[in-house]
């Protein structure tokens, strides 16, 4: 985390069991461990109303140890693009009383919460965990594309090019942090490239 | 009678100029040599006549030209003006605020007649005569916010109040001092006003929230705030910070009294009575340099201005660049002697 923050920047925190019957979980990579720690300081019984969504990544780790916890359900989706169509489908039919728990990295916090916003659940009904890569989703200012998991400073957009500064300012409306043209002044400008988000 | 329209541009050629009446009229936002921030927020109500407060709703020379640089600004990127659906009502309720503000101020030039919901609206410098269904969308070409907004000076922020808060749910900003409505639409006052420095620190959004979301309907509420800007640019947005923020490098001893533009905004807050949100206008102001110092007052007391600026100050508003070729040039008009309180030329 950066030292000197900025208020629309995101804050996580810690997952902890909350009271009601339906509890859905997100997660990607490392996120897996947010659940696990959570889950040792869960009432018994608690995973029985529990479902859990977890994209595993490349390395494909941390599924037995959340097989392990015998939640009622356990989807594994390959990307956050590919549960997007189930995940939707879940929260319009949720009922009140449903529980959202939202772990990994930054990009999986923003985008799932994006859609349980559309999905009119109020922001800080949320319980966020971040684990893993810091890497963020970044929108360019200038032509509007999403870039992935950008981890330097500055980044490279990868739609229109332009080499953009990345904020701590984020929408999560957008669930992206803001990109804005570092050497617009003067482009023979080019600061060193730093790893900044890793 | 009426104000004569100025035929200019705000892009390529620049040819916007002041009248020496608007010169005179200019909203210098500083009352004393130095600047730092504060909750500068008082009633919104009518100033002298012929000062930009003279009607609440200013509108002024560049009317036209404005209008006809936010149609362009529109054509290439739409996502500048913006409504949550959430948003309509107030939507309307701006609508009727500047249809009434304006036709009140400037008879000659727009009338409202109103039969029930039936509406006719007359712009005559624009050449509008439309009629509708007051609160049916379907009635305008365009929904109530830009329809209305694309026939009123400035940017415009509608807010909606909920949990103590307010929202930026809607809005029209092709005028702003590089803030991006796409990029903000829908976050709270703190968050949108997120990346300003000091001023957090300093309480200063605290205390401007409470004062805001207790403004009652009718007794709207102004300030002023500023930066500078190279060349008489209009849209000078985030999107397009790739195409105007090379000016800044165009800077020149010779050049600062044609190129240098101070910029001030005169926000308004008012309450909507329908929606029972706020909107808030931003009504953006622009003069050059060799126009400004030709009051000997504002030269001296913007020179000591910008030059103990503090730098973070400096940086933010985007001055870094050329402040000390403009301080230079403005030292030679400043001979030290004290300048009188208050905001106004002598």
């Amino acid at each position: 985390m950066a030292a000197k923050t900025i208020i629309s920047r995101p804050i996580y925190g810690t997952l902890s069991p909350q009271p009601g019957k339906h509890h859905l979980f997100l997660a990607d990579a490392e996120g897996a461990l947010a659940i696990t720690d959570m889950a040792a300081r869960a009432p018994a019984g608690f995973f029985d109303g529990a479902e859990i969504v977890f994209i595993p990544g490349p390395e494909g780790k941390y599924v037995a140890a959340l097989e392990a916890l015998k939640p009622a359900q356990l989807h594994i989706a390959p990307s956050f693009a590919s549960l997007l169509p189930r995940l939707k489908q879940t929260l319009t039919n949720a009922h009140m009383g449903l529980r959202l728990y939202l772990a990994g990295t930054e990009g999986l916090i923003g985008q799932a919460m994006q859609v349980a916003l559309e999905a009119g659940i109020d922001h800080t009904s949320m319980q966020t965990e971040h684990r893993g890569s810091l890497a963020r989703r970044m929108q360019c200012v200038h032509c509007k594309g999403i870039t992935e998991n950008v981890t330097t400073q500055p980044a490279t957009c990868s739609h229109c090019g332009l080499l953009l500064l990345v904020r701590d300012h984020y929408s999560r409306r957008l669930a992206a942090f803001q990109g804005v043209c570092i050497n617009a002044e003067d482009r023979s400008e080019i600061p060193p490239i730093e790893e900044a988000f890793p | 009678m009426g104000i004569t329209f100025r035929k200019e541009t705000f892009r390529d050629d620049f040819t916007f100029r002041n009248s020496p009446e608007h010169i005179r009229r200019f909203p210098f936002p500083f009352h004393e040599d130095s600047y730092m921030y504060a909750v500068n927020i008082e009633p919104h109500v009518v100033g002298p006549k012929g000062s930009v407060l003279e009607n609440l709703i200013d509108v002024d020379e560049h009317y036209v030209a404005e209008m006809q640089d936010r149609a362009m600004v529109l054509a290439e990127d739409p996502l500048r003006c913006q409504s949550l659906p959430h948003m309509t009502l107030a939507g309307w309720d701006l609508l009727e605020l500047l249809m009434e503000q304006q036709a009140l101020g400037y008879p000659e030039h727009f009338t409202l007649t109103r039969d029930g919901d039936r509406w006719r609206w007359i712009n005559r410098p624009l050449g509008i005569d439309d009629t509708f269904t007051f609160g049916d969308t379907s009635t305008l070409p365009y929904g109530p916010v830009e329809y209305i907004t694309r026939q009123s000076q400035g940017d415009f922020c509608i807010l909606d109040q909920r949990d103590g808060n307010l929202w930026m749910d809607a809005g029209m900003v092709t005028t702003q001092a590089d803030w991006s409505l796409d990029f903000d639409i829908g976050m709270n006052f703190f968050e949108w006003h997120a990346p300003v420095p000091l001023a957090h620190e300093k309480g200063i959004f605290v205390r401007a929230l409470k004062f805001l979301t207790n403004i009652q309907q009718g007794k709207p509420a102004r300030r002023l705030n500023w930066t500078m800007t190279i060349n008489p640019r209009l849209d000078t947005s985030p999107e397009n910070y790739h195409k105007w923020g090379p000016d800044r490098a165009t800077v020149t001893p010779e050049n600062v009294g044609d190129k240098v533009h101070l910029r001030v905004e005169l926000q308004s807050f008012w309450r909507l009575p329908r929606s029972n949100g706020i909107v808030f206008p931003i009504r953006c102001y622009l003069i050059k340099m060799d126009e400004l110092v030709t009051q000997p007052k504002w030269a001296r007391r913007l020179h000591r201005v910008i030059r103990d600026l503090p730098e973070e100050l400096a940086n933010y508003k985007g001055l870094t660049r050329y402040r000390p070729t403009l301080v230079e040039w403005l030292s030679k008009l400043d001979d030290g002697s004290p300048t009188s309180p208050g905001f106004g030329p002598d």
